[in-house]
């Protein structure tokens, strides 16, 4: 299969799916005449122009409340926030308008609006430009979350949110841009709140996305060398989860190791965590485990901001200290 | 069919021309008394404790809703408030379904989802009534990027109060809106009050109308206690919008005569206050007055419009009372659209 970049996949994703539907269009700050911060919009405004390419003033509630008035007038926006950082200054508009109109009006509408986030660590980008906020939405009931973390994925999830008739959140890692990998041509769709088996094994599971997939996979590789064969889930969808994946596995290998660059507190592995002790904790032979950033901003100094990102060290550490 | 459109008419023909059409005039008066019954009625079932949650009411402003929405056709979107009771009546919704939401009775709007705060009705172009001050801006700039996209030639309209013309999002939207000459209009409701906080002590300029300068588009002071004046300006930014001349702002000046909400013991004012302003402002009142006296309508034909709207008020509470609750298998119905991938 050919290869192509991870940014490159979300750009055949838009493309195809703004062929498909006249009603997709794309808004956001500099991704027309920029082609987006990351490029991931380039050559879009060539072909579908600046009425389906639009560049916005700096006005995150105007983008994203505009996002969703425009679904409930019958159109497919798809919403870029720059970094998911800024998200924060339109919670207003994710929650409690995106995520609760169709449930608070009895159903009578639908919301089919995707908002994509670049996220996570890249260079020294420091605390207002690093996060993982994922954890948060989550929490709130009305949306749904995608999580890529190869090209493959990126270009079927996201054309899978596009299709989706639900406000979906689509968060891609900024490093990942750049990731190359075989990514199907056409109508490829991966469907949302489906996680995959990306490794098999029997002594632990490893639950990880995005970014941190790389790093729990290598750590996999290394495990193996030592005799610990672990099966490696990536989540893709964060809400809703796919809980059946993670039991299933879990009831197999009888332990869990949660992976995540996110804050450690109260993210997405804290709510694994808790499910599966609450649903299957008979089956552990070892205590649940979490991976995630410290409880502290993102530095800036490359000698702080290494300390808050998780190695593949760190996960063989951790996995030999339960299954060992 | 509770919905309030204009019906048969049954007046001899007169000799001269008003100003306006007999039947519009009923069309106009029909719906503030809905308005003004529904509201006060929605007030006596809160105190009585019949209805959950808590309630605005649109007592006193009526003139805005309903002169704005006359100029609106059915596929028109308006977005509302959280005192939206009115916006829904005069954009032509049912007032049985509205009255049983209120109730939060599965036969109401939003299968009792929404309430008071959240009646919706999207077959109308009612993209709903919203909690959150400020929060319907950016909805109706949307709606008609939407409408401008799609070469429909709809119209959004919002309204707003005086306290939400403070939000950060007045100015995104408002600029959003002129630099994208989108067709929206803007209609701030200005009653005075930012819930218990006057006007005056939380808004440097006199008029929020003034404002409009600063995003390009034109700005326009009415008198919001008179629908004709309200009809008027709207028809001028609505018909502008339509043909492509981009937003415009309407602030329609009028007095919030009952409480921020029912139960407020409105301990920020005087009852000598309220009374008189409704003694010189009453949108409804000014309304009887000027057609009577100009020989519009009779006062027959008002009082037949009062007693049709009080027979459907009446029957819209029975219904409500009557019907079942939300059963808990529903609990989760509407939360997510289930077609995945088209």
């Amino acid at each position: 299969m050919r290869e192509i970049t991870f940014s490159e996949a979300t750009l055949e994703a838009m493309a195809e799916e703004m062929t498909r539907d006249d009603r997709v269009f794309l808004m956001g700050e500099d991704i027309a005449r920029q082609g987006g911060i990351f490029g991931q919009f380039k050559g879009l405004p060539q072909q579908f122009g600046l009425e389906r390419i639009r560049d916005t003033p700096i006005s995150e509630t105007a983008i994203i409340g505009a996002g969703v008035g425009a679904a409930l007038a019958g159109m497919r926006p798809v919403v870029d926030m720059h970094f998911v950082d800024f998200i924060t200054i339109a919670m207003d508009e994710v929650v409690n308008q995106m995520a609760k109109i169709r449930y608070m009006f009895g159903g009578q509408c639908t919301v089919p609006i995707v908002l994509r986030a670049p996220d996570g660590m890249v260079r020294s980008a420091a605390a207002q430009h690093s996060q993982s906020l994922e954890a948060w939405f989550l929490h709130v009931p009305g949306l749904q979350v995608v999580i890529p973390s190869n090209p493959a994925d990126a270009k079927g999830l996201l054309k899978s949110a596009i299709r989706s008739d639900n406000p979906v959140l689509y968060f891609e890692h900024k490093v990942l841009f750049k990731m190359k990998g075989p990514v199907p041509e056409g109508d490829h769709l991966v469907p949302i709140g489906k996680a995959k088996i990306s490794r098999s094994g029997k002594d632990v599971t490893i639950v990880s996305y995005s970014l941190m997939m790389q790093v729990a996979l290598e750590a996999a590789e290394e495990l193996a060398k030592q005799g610990i064969e672990a099966e490696v889930i990536d989540l893709r969808t964060i809400s809703p989860l796919d809980e059946e994946t993670i039991f299933s596995s879990v009831r197999k290998t009888k332990r869990l190791v949660i992976v995540h660059e996110a804050v450690k507190t109260g993210g997405v592995g804290a709510e694994i965590a808790a499910r599966v002790a609450e649903e299957m904790i008979d089956y552990l032979d070892a205590p649940i485990r979490r991976l995630g950033a410290p409880f502290v901003p993102i530095p800036f100094s490359p000698a702080l901001e290494k300390l808050v990102k998780i190695s593949a060290a760190d996960v063989v550490r951790t996995v030999r200290e339960i299954c060992c | 069919m509770s919905t309030i459109a204009a019906g048969p008419s049954d007046r001899e023909e007169k000799a001269f021309a008003p100003a306006y059409d007999p039947e519009f005039l009923k069309l106009l008066y029909r719906r503030m008394v809905a308005i003004r019954r529904f509201d006060e009625k929605a007030g006596e079932l809160f105190l009585a404790g019949e209805l959950p949650g808590f309630v605005h009411l649109y007592v006193g402003e009526e003139a805005i809703a309903v002169g704005v929405c006359a100029n609106l056709t059915e596929t028109d979107y308006i977005t509302s408030t959280h005192r939206g009771h009115g916006h829904c009546i005069a954009k032509g919704a049912q007032i049985d379904r509205m009255m049983a939401e209120i109730f939060g009775k599965r036969t109401g709007y939003c299968k009792g989802k929404g309430g008071s705060m959240h009646i919706a009705d999207f077959s109308i172009g009612m993209l709903g009534a919203n909690g959150v001050v400020g929060g319907g801006y950016n909805l109706a700039v949307g709606a008609a990027l939407a409408a401008k996209m799609r070469k429909t030639g709809q119209v959004a309209v919002c309204f707003f109060g005086d306290g939400a013309s403070n939000r950060g999002t007045f100015h995104e939207a408002l600029n959003m809106a002129a630099v994208w000459k989108l067709p929206v209009v803007f209609v701030n409701e200005n009653n005075q009050w930012a819930s218990t906080t006057p006007y005056q002590t939380t808004t440097a300029v006199r008029d929020i109308a003034d404002r409009a300068a600063g995003y390009g588009m034109p700005g326009t002071v009415v008198d919001g206690n008179n629908v004709f004046a309200v009809y008027e300006a709207a028809k001028a930014a609505i018909e502008r919008a339509r043909l492509g001349g981009g937003p415009a702002l309407i602030e329609a000046k009028t007095y919030r005569i009952k409480g921020h909400f029912v139960g407020d013991p409105e301990m920020y004012r005087t009852k000598a206050e309220v009374q008189e302003q409704l003694a010189k402002n009453d949108p409804l009142k000014n309304f009887v007055k000027q057609v009577t006296e100009a020989g519009w309508l009779r006062q027959e034909e008002l009082e037949a419009i009062q007693a049709e709207i009080a027979g459907v008020i009446a029957q819209a509470v029975d219904e409500a009372r009557q019907a079942p609750y939300p059963e808990s298998s529903e609990l989760y119905a509407g939360l997510y659209a289930q077609s995945e991938v088209r």
